[in-house]
């Protein structure tokens, strides 16, 4: 089968109905087994301002919202005006031909103006609906599909809503197969039916195959969507949902909550995660297991609350004072995500310290096709070496003054078995003071260098044991390459396809090395991969190049060039490609895409 | 009024700072001794919180509660290092963060008694945001504030409860700040069992705790536990004839507006005792759905999810 791929472009304001008009379609797209990435470019406000989302769909997997735009459908003048000059020959534009005048588009885009007033029936809300059916239309898909997935939409609204939308969307359709011209192609049929997922969702599902038991967070864009889905499944699931006072309470909750017994977790972003950072050190000191996730937004501070960037990663690297073993990661998609979470769970039960999970807004609430046969909740759990009192091998010794009971016990591996309240016979206090094998502070009267320094080995050594675990990372694409594109987290899908199209397009052979284990790092495969590079770039969604510095302080490796994007939006592949040809020519080892979309 | 006054109770001296080792308990019987933590307090000659550690365990004792069935948690501070001298299970958490992590603890295992305990800075001042949450959820637990009105381990500076016009170390011309009152602060807050000790008056101190320890819900008890070494205003001898106990006089804790008049009471006068109590609010225990299937606590619980649920869960993507 040929490759079809094609997107849709919808922008207008908060509150015109765009991101559930952009589920619709999506959830249409995936019912028909096509791959699909969207991505909802908006601004923080909840009335007007102008948002844009893209649905990029097609046959193959869509590993990011794409270059190019087939259908526009601007809901406002604003819309139009911003974004008619980046439609190219093949393109269309779908508006209300009484609210929006189209500018002068370039040549072979086809302008389809409705009259929507007439095909609505006057029900100003039911504009997107209409475009829907005519989208549909132009993509040779028919209308039955849009028609059933109305009718799963607007349920809660009652059988007379439905009737109406449905009519107008059959409207719309109606009128396009009437005075609009189709695509030459259609939207393809993939062979089975896939669903949609956004990253969010993803991370919350991910926790609760792990095992998740508590769930505490503050409000936050962009992590809160992690919260409603814990929220809407806990009486279902049998998780424990807090929202709580802030976040420096959410984690030290969710920290009282894993200390007996509990898979506790929480999402934020970089502010409130900023507040928890104290509580994460505690995590590494008492050695309770926690995970969280930090959903990065543009910073510092406030920043830009709705847009994405890679930018908190010295802040995960240095969560909290002191030195203690952590676990980071940074997933790649929303798939990965899920699979993610079990994974990371079982580690850090097994090697009893906090694990911080860093997604970004790009993919936390962008929407990703999923297969169903591959969220798999069957997952393995490996809770390490913990003693609950219905046993997991471990006898609790009798008596209410246990002393052969190390809680802190100074191992090879510096995994001690882990006792939860509750338990008879393993009484323990567990303290952030430095404290000695059983618990008891050598921070005051009992302060003792030795023991001190032994505890600290003590607790590094579990780092050790948990590279072992973590795969390394592996190059994508051919050995031998002009250049090697790196980078870490979210980027992985537009830098493939960036590989993909300087191949294809470009003639430039090129390969990737995405780094998704960030602490501990494996530095030396990392190293040997790189230094046989000819020409390495480090891209990444920040200004001072984060992931540079880190690589290397970990590997001493210095790349020759880098490609930054710090505008809050993510990379398009075309902006990796032309950064890639301008750095090859040698003219600069700093390339900065400018985002066209919204000028 | 006389400087002089004696306290009416011993205070509990120090005994010398040396680990000592638990006396080995018959398993099954509790004695007092059972409660003695691993190691002896390191506060100073005649503070106040010997006296609420003994007024804690006695209470313990006299309860009969287990000591794994119990989880002392306190946050920073002379009085946070409480936990570590009571042999129950204990958090020795951060710097006004107790209340926080015990309501996790609590949530994770609503079968143990979950006791907090720490001091004025720790509670009211940089843990006042959870102070004031945790008692709104009405959380079933007990929280020990040893309120002696200054910072101690930091070698003496104002805390949120210092007299204003005291002088501290940070305050040398005298505090012009107005100083918290909890009690008032507790029963606005959403607290249902409130109640004052004074570390002079230990035997009333014990059915204090004994009735927050049996209260469902959030009961606070601050105690006068004076700092002997940075406080020279709040000492033993000051307080002891100012002290009146509520049970003494009559005082009916169910009535809220006579409790607050009572809260508000300083000076000549300072009532302890119980101020305000109600049992008919649930507490977020009580409220949580999740808690009560039958499966017991959620940290025992077996992990994952059944397959009706996982297909459930795929299918709302579809």
């Amino acid at each position: 089968m040929n490759k079809i791929d094609f997107g849709v472009g919808i922008g207008g304001e908060n509150g015109q109905g765009i991101a559930s008009t952009g589920n619709i379609l999506a959830l249409i797209f995936a019912r028909r087994g096509l791959h699909l990435n969207a991505y909802n470019a908006y601004q923080s406000i909840i009335r007007g301002g102008h948002t844009f989302l893209t649905i990029r769909a097609g046959n193959e997997p869509a590993l990011n919202m794409g270059d190019k735009l087939d259908v526009f459908i601007p809901l406002n003048q604003d819309a139009m005006d911003r974004h008619l000059r980046l439609l190219k020959s093949g393109a269309c534009a779908i508006f209300d031909q009484e609210k929006v005048t189209p500018g002068e588009p370039a040549e072979g885009v086809q302008l389809c103006p409705m009259p929507m007033k007439e095909v609505t029936k006057g029900n100003k809300l039911a504009v997107n609906t209409a475009a829907l059916g005519a989208t549909l239309q132009l993509l040779g898909i028919e209308s039955e599909p849009l028609e059933t997935v109305i009718s799963r939409q607007f349920k809660k609204k009652g059988d007379a809503i439905i009737a109406e939308n449905v009519a107008i969307a059959r409207a719309g359709y109606d009128y396009a197969a009437q005075n609009f011209k189709a695509f030459p192609w259609k939207a393809p049929m993939g062979p089975k039916p896939l669903g949609i997922i956004t990253g969010n969702q993803a991370i919350a599902m991910g926790g609760a195959a792990a095992g998740v038991k508590f769930y505490a967070a503050y409000p936050m864009s962009p992590s809160t969507g992690v919260l409603m889905w814990m929220a809407a499944h806990a009486r279902q699931l049998g998780i424990m949902v807090r929202q709580v006072e802030d976040e420096i309470g959410v984690m030290n909750m969710v920290i009282g909550a894993a200390h007996t017994g509990c898979r506790a977790m929480c999402a934020t972003s970089g502010g409130g995660f900023a507040l928890m950072t104290e509580a994460v050190g505690m995590s590494g000191m008492i050695e309770t297991p926690i995970v969280c996730v930090d959903v990065q937004r543009a910073g510092p501070a406030t920043g830009v609350p709705t847009k994405t960037e890679q930018g908190d990663l010295w802040q995960a690297l240095g969560a909290g004072q002191g030195d203690y073993p952590r676990i980071v990661v940074v997933p790649t998609n929303q798939l990965d995500l899920f699979r993610t979470m079990p994974e990371l769970f079982n580690l850090c039960d097994k090697y009893q310290c906090p694990g911080l999970v860093l997604s970004d807004l790009l993919i936390s609430e962008g929407t990703a096709s999923i297969d169903p046969d591959d969220l798999n909740f069957d997952v393995t759990i490996d809770r390490g070496e913990l003693i609950l009192p219905n046993g997991n091998g471990l006898n609790p010794a009798s008596g209410y003054n246990d002393k052969t009971y190390l809680r802190y016990k100074n191992t090879e591996s510096g995994i001690s078995p882990r006792a939860v309240p509750g338990v008879p016979g393993h009484i323990f206090t567990a303290a952030t003071d430095e404290h000695d094998e059983d618990g008891t502070l050598i921070s005051d009267e009992f302060t003792n260098p030795h023991k001190r320094r032994m505890m600290v080995e003590k607790r590094a050594r579990k780092m050790e044991g948990t590279i072992k675990e973590i795969t390394p990372p592996e190059l994508f694409g051919p050995k031998e390459a002009a250049v090697t594109l790196v980078g870490w987290g979210s980027t992985d899908g537009v830098i493939r396809e960036a590989v993909e199209k300087l191949a294809g397009e470009e003639g430039i052979v090129a390969n990737q090395l995405q780094i998704k284990w960030i602490v501990p790092l494996h530095a030396a495969e990392i190293l040997r991969i790189l230094k046989a590079g000819k020409h390495v770039l480090i891209i990444e969604n920040n200004q001072s190049g984060q992931f540079a510095r880190y690589l290397r302080s970990e590997t001493g490796f210095e790349a020759h060039g880098h490609i930054r994007k710090y505008d809050g939006e993510p990379f398009m592949p075309h902006h990796i490609v032309e950064a890639v040809k301008q750095q090859l020519t040698r003219n600069t080892t700093l390339s900065v895409p400018v985002h066209e979309v919204i000028a | 009024m006389s400087a002089t006054t004696e306290p009416t109770t011993t205070t509990p001296t120090a005994p010398p700072p040396a680990r000592v080792t638990a006396p080995p308990a018959e398993p099954g019987q509790l004695t007092k001794e059972t409660y003695r933590g691993r190691i002896h307090p390191d506060w100073c000659p005649g503070c106040g919180d010997f006296s609420v550690l003994a007024a804690l365990q006695t209470a313990l004792f006299e309860l009969g509660l287990k000591p794994h069935q119990v989880c002392v948690i306190s946050g920073i501070g002379c009085s946070s290092n409480l936990p570590g001298y009571v042999n129950t299970y204990g958090m020795h958490t951060l710097h006004g963060r107790a209340l926080a992590v015990a309501t996790g603890v609590k949530c994770g295992n609503h079968d143990l008694k979950v006791i907090c305990t720490g001091g004025d800075g720790d509670g009211y001042g940089i843990g006042g945001n959870h102070f004031v949450h945790t008692m709104r959820r009405n959380v079933d637990l007990t929280y020990i504030v040893m309120d002696n009105q200054i910072y101690g381990l930091t070698t003496g500076q104002c805390s949120p409860t210092s007299v204003k016009g005291m002088k501290t170390k940070s305050t040398p011309y005298g505090s012009v700040e107005n100083p918290i009152n909890p009690i008032p602060m507790a029963m606005v807050g959403g607290a249902t069992y409130v109640a004052r000790a004074f570390s002079g008056k230990q035997k009333h101190m014990v059915e204090m705790i004994k009735g927050a320890i049996q209260h469902k819900g959030f009961s606070l008890v601050d105690v006068f536990s004076p700092c002997v070494t940075y406080n020279k205003d709040n000492t033993y001898q000051w307080f002891n004839p100012r002290i009146k106990i509520l049970e003494e006089q009559g005082h009916d804790p169910t009535d809220f507006h006579k409790a607050m008049d009572r809260g508000y009471q300083w000076g000549e006068e300072i009532p302890i005792g119980l101020f305000w109590h109600r049992t008919d609010l649930p507490s977020l225990e009580d409220l949580e759905p999740v808690l009560h299937t039958g499966e017991g606590p959620l940290g025992f619980r077996k992990l994952g999810i059944a397959s009706a649920d996982a297909e459930q869960l795929v299918a709302e993507l579809l």
